[in-house]
């Protein structure tokens, strides 16, 4: 790959394309007159054009570093603050202008993720990538779904999803206690906990392991959310038959990856602990817990996501009247679309934080395995 | 070598599953008991526990059918109806496969492609596949009912939101498993490929693919559990008539158990038919190969 | 403490005597060497630390069993430092496998201070150091070599003593709070030596130690690891495949060879026990070498 090359630069040139058709357009609709063209310059759209034409220009430089990208991140962000701010309300029909103008600001959208991309340095740059690209495609989301004028029943726009997040926030919290701290939290230390305690207890047995290990490989295959209804039959409709659905589903990837991490010592540190004549007892503490350890938290990632799908989805199959599963199953009938994504977003949120604590928890336990150090250097 | 550990593993399992069936007999007893001496036992007056037992296995609508019982429902709802009447169970089965199998595949396709743009992008390397993996912790099932309402209102209704959702499901796995896959060839051996000055495609199709196989195939067998377990869930709100997650639903309406109890049974027998598929295809594929 | 060791050693001798009384199985085997005037000279007397008579593992392989290990008769004496050396698939680590208990015998007999090689290991006989290091990356370097000492139950504060004095020994003072994976594998391999010594076990078993290892740090191994056995004068059965490392480091070399493995011959070393690197220039070291060099070329053919 060469390195001189600026990648994105002919979306950038591209976007002059539109952003110079959209100009000339706005002149000749405010009647474009070259002796006196002052008027012309207060239609937002004519700003607009000429702010992303002067992005394009700022893409063309070529300062390979983040300070080089900045003008170009901010100039579009800044067309694309004042493109939403002028989409047309509602009953008028965009104008041709608009839409060139949104061309324009896709291709500069396009290519700020790209230069950002490029760079390596600093560290955290990725992240911003990473970003900004949510950013621009929650922006293009809010835009288009405005200007398209896209009924809400259909797909709602980030910001009433927004609104909703607050303006619905008793509900949604009343939600969050019944469905996260309730079924999903005890559901699934429980279900964890007692995966990976019958994974150490079945640990010494080869007979016991030999049966269940396929068993419970097999439940892996099997849509084990199925029993909601049966869960519901015998526990009623409140969290506890919830809990039932959590643990049933997160039991067996905990007790599979205990043993597999329990059997992952390596050959000479066993053979070393057994000359040292060590207890069993000994033996799991200070060689094969630790080792199982980066395979329990596999399983512990793993659950954390289950856990949230389980307990959501078996409130589908009945609830009392709040829970996530139930706030996304009854509202989606009633046709109140901006709830129904606020309250995925939250369980988005929720399944996001669970699974960051988890893995800050796992930089502590297991500093010293080398996908964690890798990922920390 | 497999011929000895399937021995290894046969007696234990045929134990743990014959003393799960006896606890299974016992809880059933136990669990059913006040319903039956309740409803049959009791109007007759004075029963004995062998009539007890018999009447807990035999109950209409238990707490917990017997394994017997399930065994006879699902064998009754196989071979007694015809293959196209809604009380056959194969018949949904076959609704719910064909659904997961279509959105497998395009999610297979759908995630191949993208993993084959990450790789040679580092753009969506740096900007997409993060999301990526960061939707793998995000309960994304939960967005089923509002596919289902989108694609229900601009007129798709029937498989294709169904398949949709098992494609989605089926998708992100894939696409991680794939990414990581294509980009399992050590150094050297790119550079191997870099002295013979190979094309791009060239090293895609000789290396990169080939090494990713070992990577694809556990993901798919991810995969396709969870497109099975989407293609039910999507099956609830719809009011489906036909599909295992509308038995499930219909079963749990009418508080009819043994229903449930035969759809849960059936969509594990569809989960391991499916997941067995995926191997089979993963030992044409791959195995042959090891052997060589 | 050493003289409590030997006390209780002598007691287990003891015992061990009348057992042989019963049985007798004390005649002198064509390949057990009598003690050399050199260790008799340094130990008053020669007691064995390991015996071997008729010692055979078999394997059960496919289509024929294989004789890894055949008839083997040996005697390692108490204070020793003895290697054995040997092509690939000679039983050499077999042979050490056996004696640390972690393989079993098919026939024969193999006792470690008169005990059953199991009934050692239960009394803590054996410091194992492996090919690779073998250290656990979730402990720090101090905490990996008072990990015997955890085991056999010394109190906190004599397990971070011991295990300091020993880092010290092998040259690692300083790095206590290091995890292994930020040492470079000499280091490691130091350590690993040090976790060996540090509960004083009656045996050190060396399987190839060094290995691994590029021959610089080799060779500085090999000279520390001599001073060491100088200095404590434990009794050492180390298993390699370098001639010179052989020489260099023995009191006693046994050569093998394989199919089946057996014992070839068995060298004594006239080589002075106080040594430097510079010995390996001296003609009687590049005769020892020789006579290594013919016994494996012979057990070959």
């Amino acid at each position: 790959m060469s390195q001189t090359k600026l990648p994105g630069a002919i979306g950038a040139l591209l976007a002059i394309i539109p952003a110079g058709l959209a100009l000339s357009q706005t002149f000749s609709l405010s009647g474009f007159d070259p002796v006196i063209p002052l008027p012309a310059l207060h239609s937002p759209a004519l700003r607009i054009a000429a702010l992303q034409i002067v992005c394009v220009l700022l893409a063309a430089q070529p300062l390979r570093c983040l300070l080089g990208t900045l003008p170009l991140l901010l100039g579009s962000l800044l067309t694309g603050a004042l493109l939403l701010l002028s989409v047309p309300s509602g009953e008028s029909e965009p104008a041709t202008a608009f839409w060139l103008l949104c061309i324009a600001q896709f291709l500069l959208a396009r290519t700020s993720v790209q230069r950002l991309a490029m760079l390596d340095s600093p560290p955290w740059v990725a992240t911003l990538t990473a970003v900004l690209f949510g950013l621009w495609m929650l922006y293009f989301w809010q835009l288009l779904v405005t200007a398209f004028a896209v009924p809400r029943v259909l797909l709602p726009a980030p910001a009433d999803i927004l609104l909703a997040l607050f303006t619905e926030a008793d509900k949604l919290g009343g939600d969050f206690v019944q469905t996260v701290l309730k079924s999903v939290l005890t559901g699934y230390v429980l279900g964890s906990g007692l995966g990976i305690a019958t994974g150490i207890a079945i640990e010494r047995s080869p007979f016991l392991q030999r049966g269940l290990l396929p068993i419970a490989s097999l439940t892996s295959t099997i849509p084990l959310v199925g029993v909601a209804p049966i869960a519901v039959m015998w526990f009623g409709f409140d969290w506890p038959s919830k809990v039932a659905v959590v643990v049933l589903m997160t039991f067996f990837p905990a007790m599979v990856s205990t043993l597999a991490g329990l059997g992952a010592a390596g050959k000479l540190e066993r053979e070393l602990m057994h000359s040292y004549a060590a207890s069993p007892r000994q033996q799991l503490l200070a060689l094969r817990l630790p080792a199982a350890m980066p395979f329990i938290f596999g399983a512990l990632k793993v659950n954390a996501s289950l856990a949230l799908i389980g307990a959501i989805v078996a409130e589908f199959f009945g609830s009392p009247t709040a829970g996530l599963g139930f706030r996304i199953s009854t509202e989606a009938a009633r046709m109140q679309m901006p709830l129904v994504w606020a309250a995925i977003v939250l369980s988005a949120i929720v399944g996001s934080a669970l699974y960051s604590l988890l893995v800050l928890c796992e930089r502590r336990v297991n500093f010293w395995h080398p996908s964690v150090r890798a990922a920390q250097s | 070598m497999s011929q000895n550990r399937f021995q290894q593993h046969l007696v234990p399992v045929a134990t743990l599953l014959a003393v799960g069936l006896v606890l299974w007999y016992l809880l059933a007893i136990w669990l059913n008991a006040a319903g039956v001496i309740e409803r049959v036992l009791a109007p007759q007056g004075a029963w004995s526990w062998q009539e007890l037992v018999a009447a807990t296995f035999s109950m209409q609508r238990p707490v917990l059918p017997v394994p017997h019982q399930i065994a006879l429902d699902l064998w009754t709802s196989i071979f007694d109806a015809p293959l196209d009447s809604p009380r056959n169970l194969l018949l949904h089965a076959w609704v719910t496969a064909g659904a997961t199998l279509t959105g497998f595949l395009m999610g297979l396709v759908l995630g191949g492609l993208l993993a084959v743009c990450i790789v040679h992008s580092r753009t969506l390397d740096r900007a997409l596949m993060p999301w990526i993996v960061a939707s793998q912790s995000v309960p994304v099932l939960a967005i089923a009912p509002i596919v289902l309402i989108i694609l229900g209102s601009l007129g798709i209704t029937g498989m294709l939101p169904k398949a949709t959702i098992a494609m989605y499901l089926c998708f992100f796995p894939v696409t991680v498993a794939m990414v990581q896959g294509l980009r399992a060839p050590q150094r050297l051996e790119m550079e191997l490929i870099h002295t013979y000055s190979a094309s791009r495609i060239q090293t895609f199709f000789v290396l990169r693919l080939p090494s990713s196989l070992p990577f694809l195939f556990p993901s798919l067998r991810v995969a396709i559990a969870a497109g099975l377990a989407g293609t039910i869930v999507a099956e609830l709100p719809t009011g489906a008539q036909a599909g295992l997650g509308a038995r499930l639903l219909t079963g749990s309406y009418y508080g009819n158990t043994l229903q449930i109890w035969s759809a849960l049974i059936m969509a594990a027998l569809l989960g391991v038919v499916l997941t067995a598929l995926v191997a089979a295809v993963e030992y044409l594929i791959v195995g042959r190969r090891r052997q060589a | 403490m050493k003289f409590a060791i030997g006390v209780l050693n002598l007691n287990h001798l003891v015992k061990k005597l009348t057992v042989q009384d019963a049985f007798p199985m004390n005649a002198p085997h064509p390949t057990e060497l009598q003690a050399s005037p050199h260790s008799a000279l340094e130990t008053p007397v020669a007691r064995p630390a390991v015996v071997a008579r008729k010692a055979s593992v078999i394997y059960q392989a496919a289509d024929r069993p294989v004789h890894a290990l055949s008839e083997i008769d040996f005697t390692i004496n108490r204070g020793e430092f003895v290697s054995l050396i040997g092509p690939s698939g000679c039983g050499k680590t077999t042979l050490l496998r056996v004696i640390a208990d972690l393989e079993p015998i098919t026939s024969g007999e193999v006792l470690v201070n008169g005990m059953t090689p199991s009934d050692a290991r239960e009394r803590r006989a054996y410091g194992y150091v492996f090919q690779a290091p073998a250290l656990f990356p979730w402990r720090t370097v101090l905490a990996n070599v008072m990990l015997p000492l955890q085991l056999i139950g010394r109190s906190k504060a004599e397990c971070e003593a011991i295990a300091r004095e020993q880092l010290g020994r092998v040259g690692l003072a300083g790095f206590e709070k290091k995890y292994p994976w930020q040492l470079s594998g000499g280091m490691q391999q130091r350590v690993s030596i040090a976790r060996a010594l540090g509960f004083e076990p009656k045996i050190l078993m060396m399987d190839e130690p060094f290995g691994a290892l590029d021959e610089i740090t080799r060779d500085k191994l090999n000279e520390q690891l001599q001073q060491l056995w100088l200095r404590e004068r434990r009794t050492v059965v180390f298993v390699t495949h370098s001639i010179a490392e052989a020489v260099y480091l023995s009191t006693r070399i046994v050569v093998m060879s394989p199919r089946p493995g057996r014992i070839v011959k068995v060298i004594e070393s006239p080589l002075p026990f106080e040594r430097d690197l510079s010995i390996r220039d001296t003609p009687e070291f590049t005769r020892l070498a020789q006579e290594v060099r013919e016994a494996l070329a012979e057990g070959h053919q």
